[in-house]
């Protein structure tokens, strides 16, 4: 069977891929947008986190003997500890100073873990064992889909919801919304902005971390799988615009679709086309598809 | 920083500003402070290795070019070395497959960088502060994929044994006593071009906007046109640095074009000191010193560079020569 003259089991196997990528990028934007809101600065170290969880699922099926699941639930919690621990001691002081300053500290941050990361375990990447209650597939009759790739895409949508849902449907997200927007007058009312800061930073690169581990039976460990991939949820950022929650979900899995079909039809392009779009919503509406232009 | 109140006279156009005259000129100490850095590099190849002294060159006029935006303009680009690189590429592809003469292949590359600003900027413009960051460190990336498979830059392999020709068919630059000059009139003329735009009524205006842009637009002018045009003198000026750097090695790279290269210029500067004259010069030194006396001890330059990335933004965000300038209570 083919469409377009594309066979389509190749077709949907990229498309699959395509919604793979889409994940990821959903759940490292989201948790970019999240920090933004709050810190107004924009998480370099983001990519590095990302590769910490997947390192940190490693060493735990590794040293530890924990396995897949336990990872998915220690993981976000190691990786966002060692984030409230750089949100206190290093972001808390660059609150009051120019935004940019932030950014260029997140990306020293980043720097460094990447770099000793590389030292320990070379840049070559290491296996990660997929969980034995993953393995396999499902036959659909116009592919073949396998378990575990079904289970990132459905986990990370149930993530990227939950969240979107405590953002802007709960008295928690209420407080969190209502602090983006005025801070001072929010602390006023007794409630501890500044733990409030910290809490979400961690949350924001849990967020992350969660990602690696996901990404750990799929692309293989290594200290440098977050460096490209941070440049390329820039974009995705700057073409969703990171005012909206929701917009970052769709602009995440929407664009992984669009890196799916290109590598279909012109794979040379596949690298590029998230900076083309970028480079054309740029043009024609700069806020971002759900931004709005302050 | 110090900044004289100079305040630019509404006018209409914004096109012919007042000439500044005791403010804006050149000051005594900025003079002697570069006499004494243009007779260093006079006088040092013959104590250290040239080679060395010209890498230094190329990456402190790459850093000075950088800091006319993010020092002056107060815009922070991620994506410098887009420009450097492709700079690179095209003065080593027309010195070595064209037969250019290096005079001519550094001003076809310089050229070709101010292109490619041009538009890179029309883009990046469009968005401020953090967003502009984000969009070109993205646009570079597009432009590092490109020369990654791009058949005439040789990949991995980048351009090797590129000819450094004679200079006007005359002059013979293949040893480092023939090469040395150039790139040291190359670098102390960009220099002074950065000097003479900071000082500038076009500099006063970029300063005012840095400061205060809705008031700078309120005045009259047309701040994205300023921003626009600032963008493309520092990618045309990373463009001169790229396209010299490319003929004094005989190489262009991907290294060049990589984002690691951007977050260099952002450190050199910033260890120098943002917004200082003679801070990126020290800050490249610095670096570039350190990538050569650390070399040996591989990955770690990378931790290295992270740690001074936080201590500079944590503890000393004036810089070397912003923290000497501070002492003397003098802009340097």
């Amino acid at each position: 069977m083919e469409i377009f003259g594309i066979p389509t089991q190749a077709l949907f196997g990229q498309l699959l891929i395509g919604l793979i990528n889409g994940s990821f990028y959903a759940l490292l934007s989201l948790g970019l947008a999240v920090i933004f809101g709050l810190l107004n600065i924009i998480n370099f170290t983001h990519g590095a986190q990302y590769m910490m969880g997947a390192f940190v699922a490693y060493l735990l099926l590794n040293k530890a003997g924990l396995g897949y699941w336990w990872a998915l639930l220690l993981a976000p919690i190691i990786v966002g500890f060692t984030g409230v621990l750089i949100e206190r001691f290093m972001l808390k002081r660059l609150y009051n100073l120019d935004h940019l300053y932030g950014l260029l500290l997140t990306f020293g941050v980043a720097l460094i873990i990447q770099g000793l990361f590389r030292n320990e375990y070379g840049a070559s990447g290491l296996p990660y064992q997929m969980p034995a209650q993953l393995t396999g597939g499902i036959n659909l009759g116009f592919m073949f889909l396998p378990n575990y790739r079904a289970w990132v895409i459905v986990a990370s949508l149930i993530v990227c919801l939950s969240t979107w849902f405590v953002i802007e449907r709960t008295k928690l997200g209420s407080y969190l919304r209502a602090a983006t927007e005025n801070p001072q007058l929010v602390q006023s009312f007794g409630i501890n902005v500044p733990r409030m800061i910290t809490l979400t930073y961690g949350f924001g690169v849990g967020l992350a971390a969660l990602a690696g581990v996901m990404a750990a039976p799929i692309y293989q460990v290594s200290p440098q799988m977050g460096a490209d991939l941070i440049i390329v949820v820039f974009a995705v950022v700057v073409i969703g615009g990171m005012g909206s929650i929701m917009g970052s979900i769709i602009t995440g899995f929407g664009l992984g679709l669009i890196e799916g079909l290109t590598k279909v039809f012109y794979p040379e392009a596949s690298n590029t086309v998230i900076f083309v779009i970028m480079a054309i919503v740029l043009l024609f509406k700069p806020a971002g598809l759900f931004g709005t232009q302050k | 920083m110090a900044h004289t109140q100079t305040s630019a006279p509404a006018d209409a156009a914004g096109a012919a500003p007042r000439q500044e005259k005791a403010s804006a000129g050149a000051s005594r100490h900025q003079l002697v402070a570069f006499l004494i850095m243009a007779a260093f590099f006079a006088v040092a190849p013959l104590v250290v290795y040239p080679v060395f002294l010209m890498k230094v060159m190329c990456f402190a006029l790459f850093a000075c070019a950088f800091n006319l935006l993010i020092g002056y303009g107060g815009l922070l680009s991620f994506g410098h070395a887009m420009f450097l690189g492709t700079a690179g590429y095209v003065a080593a592809h027309s010195a070595k497959v064209w037969g250019f003469t290096p005079e001519l292949a550094i001003l076809t590359a310089t050229a070709c960088a101010g292109v490619l600003a041009w538009v890179t900027g029309f883009l990046a413009i469009k968005r401020q502060g953090i967003y502009f960051a984000m969009i070109t460190l993205a646009l570079a990336q597009m432009i590092f994929f490109f020369y990654l498979q791009a058949p005439f830059t040789g990949g991995e392999d980048g351009i090797q044994a590129v000819p450094r020709g004679k200079l006007f068919g005359i002059f013979d630059l293949s040893s480092a006593v023939g090469m040395y000059p150039v790139v040291l009139l190359i670098f102390l003329g960009g220099f002074l071009l950065i000097w003479r735009i900071v000082n500038s009524p076009f500099g006063q205006i970029l300063k005012a906007i840095r400061e205060n842009e809705p008031r700078a637009l309120s005045l009259g002018y047309d701040t994205d046109r300023y921003k626009h045009v600032a963008y493309v003198l520092s990618g045309t000026l990373s463009g001169l640095a790229g396209g010299t750097k490319a003929l004094v090695f005989q190489l262009a790279s991907l290294t060049d074009v990589h984002w690691s290269m951007s977050g260099e210029v952002v450190l050199m500067t910033l260890v120098g000191g943002l917004g200082t004259l003679f801070g990126p010069v020290v800050g490249a030194g610095v670096i570039v010193s350190m990538q050569n006396y650390l070399a040996q001890i591989g990955a770690w330059v990378t931790v290295v560079q992270g740690v001074i990335f936080v201590i500079c933004v944590l503890a000393f965000r004036r810089g070397i020569v912003g923290e000497i300038a501070n002492i003397l209570r003098k802009p340097l």
